[in-house]
């Protein structure tokens, strides 16, 4: 006997409507967070192992704990090349994927957190810029859709000022030395210059700023500066080729390396490899540890690269931009956590996360059930304080690796806190923002 | 009034103060501007040519240095690598002469600009596929040690550069001037059309042209690749080579020597006299401007031919 034409129809409505129902059942269990990325281009040496991290750690929360609270993350990779236009372009076009949108964004450039802190309040979607960004954006009364915890150009700049302090025996011994200021000559380059300023009036010791044009591929004349002026420290905020050819120029005249000192931005294996031996002693700032040696990293090999050590080394494990990844993407991913402590363990709205962002408490305990313990300092972030002010560590490159060197660095609040305000303050003003009472 | 002396003055009375730095701050200008030459002699050749301004140039350099620090990772000895890259560098030229310049003889030299345009975004993504996008070390063994000499501080890789600048302007002054094949190839830039009615085989030509302009880029590469690691960065390289192409003129091999070397110095005496003056970082456009203010003399450039247009 033939089927009927409506059985037909009908068993086939419902294996439609089935798989309908069951696509949609599981994309509600899905948490989406896009992923800004740029794989190519002249920064691509630096995008890679950012990419790299972002990607293993949102894959080993599915693969080690079945997702968040059993929320499977999804993502979703857009190139932007470090290139603003583009990266808002990205922005655009993932903002919106997901059951609830995008939990959060890293923009992991400074001109596209710029370019989308007016547009975060507007698509509620939290920017998480950490360590970067407007630093500005700490004060959460006038941000409260930005967080750039666990510390900002500014705190580390006042962190570098107090290591040299340290190294030279107090914070009375800086008056009369001489400290220069490498700096890419961009937003981003120039954000330490007003807190080095500061510090300069207040400690005394001389400050020269020396700007280099992008990209930084030739920098002659700024280091015959250097060698004319002999400064006791450098300080460096560069970011991609700029740094490379500046660790070379440094070890061409003869400029002693371990008193040469990088930002963040400025201390990673691709900015130190290209200039072999001359690299060894080198400096940078940091606020997490580097290597491969944390529990974190053997889960990554475990779980995401089903125990092929080599193959995860070639992913960047360990380096330490992609270590730097680990630890953002952490944040992300516990802010979600604690919004779903709150809210429930489904997907939560960009909203939800926000909330989860600015109650985030990762306590020394949760860090060494994340498996990263003593890789970064435990961070509680507050309605006012979406920075937190956290400490900064000295590493130094020996040739084959980045090693710690110094131990957590407190940075100098009380100077750079009422900058923060008043600068968040002029930003309100400007903009017409009414600041939210944070009680 | 200050302000007039800080400018007009100041600068003036520093560099008589200190005299050693000053010879510092030009020696190091004039090794600079070797190597900005290098970057601009592949320019000169292939609009010597062609008439057409290769975009591609500065992606060419990096493609070069791709290829050779790609064949060196994996264990090609260096001679063989340097060899080898010379043979993909002439492999390239005859494609891009078979492929993209052939099919446009005769076609205005907007159109051939717009083809290298192209060029650069397919050898950046082909690069990119071959040989990955991390930073890449080089070391072809050229030393890197700094020594001083009466003060002054002096670097054997960029001494190094120098020489060897002056070698392959040398080899192309002579190649130009005293071969059959130079003498075709400076026809063949004058009228492609004339060329070719009086039996200059184009093609040939052509693909002569490209591979020594893809052997410039290798140098060029070696040399900046050395400085600063092989990585996609260098392709803007080709930015730093246009003032000096502006000054020295676009058909002119000594030109573009002189003209680095001008820029070089001139730019490294602004940015570090009057860089500061006004929160420097003005080497980049400086070198522009320097460039522009020879022209308003000689429009051609300092060495380039004067375009005489009967009407």
């Amino acid at each position: 006997m033939k089927p009927s034409r409506l059985a037909v129809f009908g068993l086939g409505a419902l294996t439609v409507f089935a798989g309908l129902f069951a696509t949609q059942a599981v994309a509600q269990n899905e948490q989406f967070i896009p992923m800004l990325v740029y794989r190519t281009g002249p920064y691509a040496p630096s995008g890679i192992p950012v990419a790299n991290g972002f990607r293993d750690y949102y894959t080993l929360i599915n693969e080690r704990d079945g997702g968040i609270n059993g929320v499977k993350i999804t993502f979703e990779e857009c190139e932007t090349q470090y290139n603003t236009k583009l990266g808002v372009e990205c922005y655009e076009k993932l903002k919106n994927k997901g059951p609830t949108g995008a939990s959060l964004v890293n923009p992991y450039s400074t001109g596209i957190t710029y370019q989308l802190i007016p547009k975060a309040p507007v698509d509620q979607v939290p920017i998480l810029s950490m360590g970067y960004g407007r630093t500005a954006a700490a004060d959460g009364r006038v941000f409260p859709w930005v967080f750039n915890f666990p510390t900002t150009y500014w705190s580390q700049a006042s962190g570098f000022i107090n290591y040299v302090a340290k190294q030279e025996g107090g914070l009375d011994k800086l008056k009369g030395k001489k400290i220069v200021h490498v700096h890419h000559n961009s937003a981003y380059g120039k954000e330490a210059n007003p807190t080095l300023e500061v510090l300069a009036e207040k400690y005394g010791y001389n400050l020269t700023l020396l700007a280099v044009d992008h990209p930084g591929q030739e920098q002659k004349s700024t280091w015959l500066q250097i060698r004319r002026l002999r400064p006791d420290w450098i300080f460096m905020s560069g970011w991609g080729v700029m740094n490379q050819v500046a660790v070379k120029e440094a070890a061409a005249i003869n400029y002693p390396m371990d008193h040469f000192v990088g930002n963040w931005w400025s201390g990673s294996d691709a900015d130190v490899i290209p200039a072999g031996d001359g690299a060894v002693g080198y400096k940078s700032t940091s606020f997490h540890g580097a290597g491969a040696n944390w529990q974190v990293h053997r889960d990554i090999i475990n779980y995401v690269y089903g125990g092929d050590e080599a193959k995860a080394k070639a992913n960047n494990l360990g380096e330490v931009l992609y270590n730097r990844t680990l630890v953002n993407a952490m944040f992300g991913v516990e802010a979600i956590r604690t919004a779903m402590e709150k809210y429930g363990n489904k997907s939560m709205t960009g909203e939800q996360v926000r909330w989860g962002l600015e109650n985030l408490n990762v306590t020394k305990r949760r860090l060494k059930k994340l498996g990263m313990k003593d890789m970064l300092r435990p961070v509680k972030v507050s309605c006012v304080d979406h920075e937190t002010g956290g400490p900064v560590i000295i590493q130094q490159w020996d040739g084959k690796q980045w090693k710690m060197v110094s131990d957590w660095i407190p940075t100098i609040r009380d100077v750079v806190r009422p900058m923060i305000e008043k600068a968040a303050a002029d930003y309100a003003m400007e903009n017409k923002i009414e600041p939210r009472d944070c009680g | 009034m200050d302000i007039l002396y800080s400018f007009l003055v100041a600068p003036f009375v520093d560099m008589w103060g200190y005299p050693v730095f000053f010879a510092e701050v030009v020696i190091n200008g004039l090794l600079t501007g070797v190597m900005y030459s290098l970057v601009a002699l592949g320019f000169v050749l292939i609009f010597k040519a062609s008439g057409v301004f290769n975009f591609a140039q500065g992606v060419m350099v990096l493609f070069a240095a791709l290829t050779l620090v790609g064949l060196m990772e994996h264990g090609v000895p260096v001679w063989l690598a340097l060899a080898l890259t010379m043979v993909v560098m002439v492999a390239l030229a005859f494609a891009i002469e078979r492929l993209m310049l052939r099919p446009l003889v005769n076609q205005p030299h907007i159109i051939l600009f717009m083809a290298t345009i192209g060029l650069t975004f397919f050898l950046e993504g082909f690069g990119e596929l071959l040989w990955g996008s991390n930073v890449k070390k080089l070391d072809v063994g050229i030393p890197n040690e700094s020594f001083e000499v009466g003060g002054i501080l002096l670097n054997q890789f960029d001494l190094f550069a120098a020489v060897t600048a002056a070698a392959l302007v040398g080899v192309l002054v002579v190649f130009f001037h005293k071969t059959a094949i130079g003498r075709a190839l400076r026809a063949v830039a004058d009228d492609h059309q004339a060329a070719l009615s009086v039996g200059i085989p184009l093609k040939t030509i052509w693909v002569v042209v490209w591979s020594v302009a893809g052997i410039v880029a290798m140098v060029a590469g070696i040399m900046w690749g050395a400085k600063s690691g092989v990585q996609f960065s260098l392709s803007l390289i080709a930015l730093k080579a246009l003032p000096v192409l502006i000054l020295g003129g676009f058909t002119s091999v000594p030109g573009a020597i002189i003209g680095g070397l001008i820029i070089g110095v001139g730019e490294k005496i602004g940015e570090i006299y009057w860089g500061p003056l006004v929160g420097g970082a003005i080497e980049n456009w400086f070198a522009y401007v320097l460039a522009l203010v020879f022209l308003l003399f000689r429009p051609q450039g300092l060495f380039g031919e004067r375009i005489i247009e009967r009407v």
